[in-house]
């Protein structure tokens, strides 16, 4: 009888193999706590490093907001969209959010080695983990982010209560993405440094401190590839959710496109990166 | 052989062979440089293959403590990574009924964090409960000996605090399959006492334990097999003495 026989006889299973994808999400769902604990913590400690702790949570994005706004507001003085302050607020939050989870996601098992080494967990908790982190700050940002809008002069609506199902379907989409380039920056160790360029590139083919609708107004065909594109559905939706008025009717469409992107994301997100499951933390 | 057939595997290592590229400066390919690594990559391009293992055989069953022997270099640790899954095996096969936790010495499980909630996010990922980390935390906290820094983030540890706590967050929960990969060398005295009794707690609970030292007393207190391997092969596997004292005759 070879080895091989006798492991197969009393139930052994080949090192690295891994667990059927039901079986693997069933571990990943008994490891909630940790994701959970795990983005809390890294959170907290993140935010004692400052001396203003929780405030650059918020500080961070209002200036964001003021230097696009100034500098884009005189650059673009004549094509500023109406009520442009709350047009930029939004859009600077909620890309925030994306950005944020898009950039520690993708590192998210690159730079946790030593946990992955010492101890075996499904290793799916970790990217969850850094996108329930940014979820976590995300929370306040949204708060401060209503306040702003009220004082600005817009009227709280019920219609608010859909930044919910929106704030989820985002974090569904940030998700999905961070479990696919956690898994693409094990194997391409060099991409960590393109992804500035790639946020950034998302950044301006977003439409964050210009609409996309007044400056290519004329040009249908761009329109048409913008409204498929996931990160500017989901700013566009948020502002006409906030917002009133021309240029900011609900394109009910697009939550359509929106939650589609977010499911075909996650799904794709989960098996790429359980594919690799035995591959994460190795040293070869 | 130490080990009456009855009781069952638990690690079976088919023919393990494990090649390793290795940059010509001596550093390992790529692997665990977080930094500079993509420096470190284009300054030395040249490398070369290194046979760690060649063709490693052996059973581990329910109930070992296994003490690795063998000098520096010999390729101890490449098999136990192998072992964890850490380190692909080039060619052959290792099974196992659980997968293994490796203690190994080196970085803190998550640097920015404190002891203590290293503790509950380590027990955590290893699938514990709450309130089974609430019963455990204060033992865990004991057995480590770190009461008094537990507050303190985990990258002001030394390295010997760092493997106390690190040892006393694995072995909080029962494992089948133990790896301490010189961890316990950096502890002091007292600690390594309390480790080994550990270690052959857990044996006494059907666990395998695989000890890999330099400190013949600790393998000859704890472990019931000795494994001998040298520049990559298994030179000797049975009683403790008997392997100790052969390997003791060649150096």
């Amino acid at each position: 009888m070879t080895l091989a026989d006798d492991a197969a006889q009393h139930g052994l299973t080949r090192v690295g193999a891994r667990p059927s994808l039901p079986a693997y999400l069933a571990e990943v769902w008994q490891r909630r706590q940790f994701v959970y604990s795990l983005a809390k913590f890294r959170l907290e400690s993140e935010n004692q490093r400052n001396r203003l702790g929780m405030g650059w949570v918020v500080l961070r994005p209002l200036i964001n907001a003021a230097v696009y706004g100034v500098i884009f507001g005189i650059l673009l003085a004549g094509s500023r969209p109406p009520q442009f302050v709350e047009f930029l607020i939004i859009g600077v939050f909620l890309f925030e959010y994306f950005s944020a989870s898009f950039n520690q996601g993708a590192r998210s098992i690159t730079s946790s080695q030593s946990l992955l080494q010492s101890l075996s967990f499904p290793r799916l908790a970790l990217p969850l983990s850094s996108v329930i982190q940014r979820l976590l700050q995300f929370v306040p940002m949204v708060a401060i982010m209503i306040i702003l809008v009220v004082m600005l002069g817009t009227a709280p609506r019920l219609e608010w209560l859909l930044l919910i199902p929106l704030a989820a379907l985002l974090t569904i989409f940030n998700a999905g993405l961070a479990m696919i380039t956690a898994r693409l920056t094990v194997h391409f160790r060099d991409l960590s440094q393109l992804l500035p360029f790639v946020t950034r590139l998302i950044f301006y083919t977003t439409g964050i401190f210009f609409s996309f609708e007044e400056r290519f107004s004329e040009h249908t065909t761009v329109l048409r590839i913008m409204d498929f594109q996931p990160v500017h559905e989901f700013l566009t939706l948020g502002r006409s959710i906030m917002l009133q008025g021309p240029g900011y009717d609900v394109p009910t469409e697009y939550w359509l496109y929106a939650s589609v992107w977010s499911l075909a994301i996650l799904v794709i997100g989960v098996v790429f990166f359980w594919q690799a499951e035995e591959r994460y933390g190795r040293t070869d | 052989m130490a080990a009456p057939t009855e009781r069952p595997p638990v690690v079976i290592v088919d023919d393990v062979h494990v090649e390793y590229k290795v940059l010509a400066t001596g550093k390992r390919a790529s692997a665990d440089e977080m930094h500079g690594g993509l420096l470190q990559r284009r300054n030395a391009r040249r490398t070369r293959s290194v046979h760690a293992l060649k063709g490693v055989s052996f059973t581990a069953r329910e109930n070992d403590s296994i003490g690795i022997i063998g000098s520096n270099g010999s390729g101890k640790s490449t098999l136990m990574r192998a072992i964890v899954g850490l380190t692909p095996v080039t060619q052959g096969a290792i099974y196992a009924s659980s997968r293994p936790s490796l203690l190994g010495v080196g970085a803190a499980l998550l640097r920015e964090l404190s002891g203590e909630r290293n503790i509950v996010l380590g027990c955590l990922a290893m699938g514990l409960s709450m309130d089974e980390i609430n019963d455990r935390f204060d033992d865990i906290v004991d057995f480590a000996g770190l009461r008094e820094f537990i507050e303190l983030p985990m990258r002001t540890y030394s390295s010997g605090m760092t493997a106390r706590l690190k040892f006393a967050i694995a072995t909080a929960r029962d494992h089948e399959i133990l790896i301490v990969d010189e961890a316990l060398a950096v502890g002091d005295r007292s600690f390594r006492d309390r480790s080994e009794a550990r270690i052959r707690e857990i044996r006494d609970n059907a666990g395998t334990v695989f000890l890999v030292s330099h400190s013949m007393k600790s393998i000859r207190d704890t472990c019931n097999r000795v494994v001998w391997i040298n520049k990559g092969t298994l030179m000797m596997d049975g009683e403790p003495d008997e392997v100790i004292k052969a390997y003791e005759a060649t150096t």
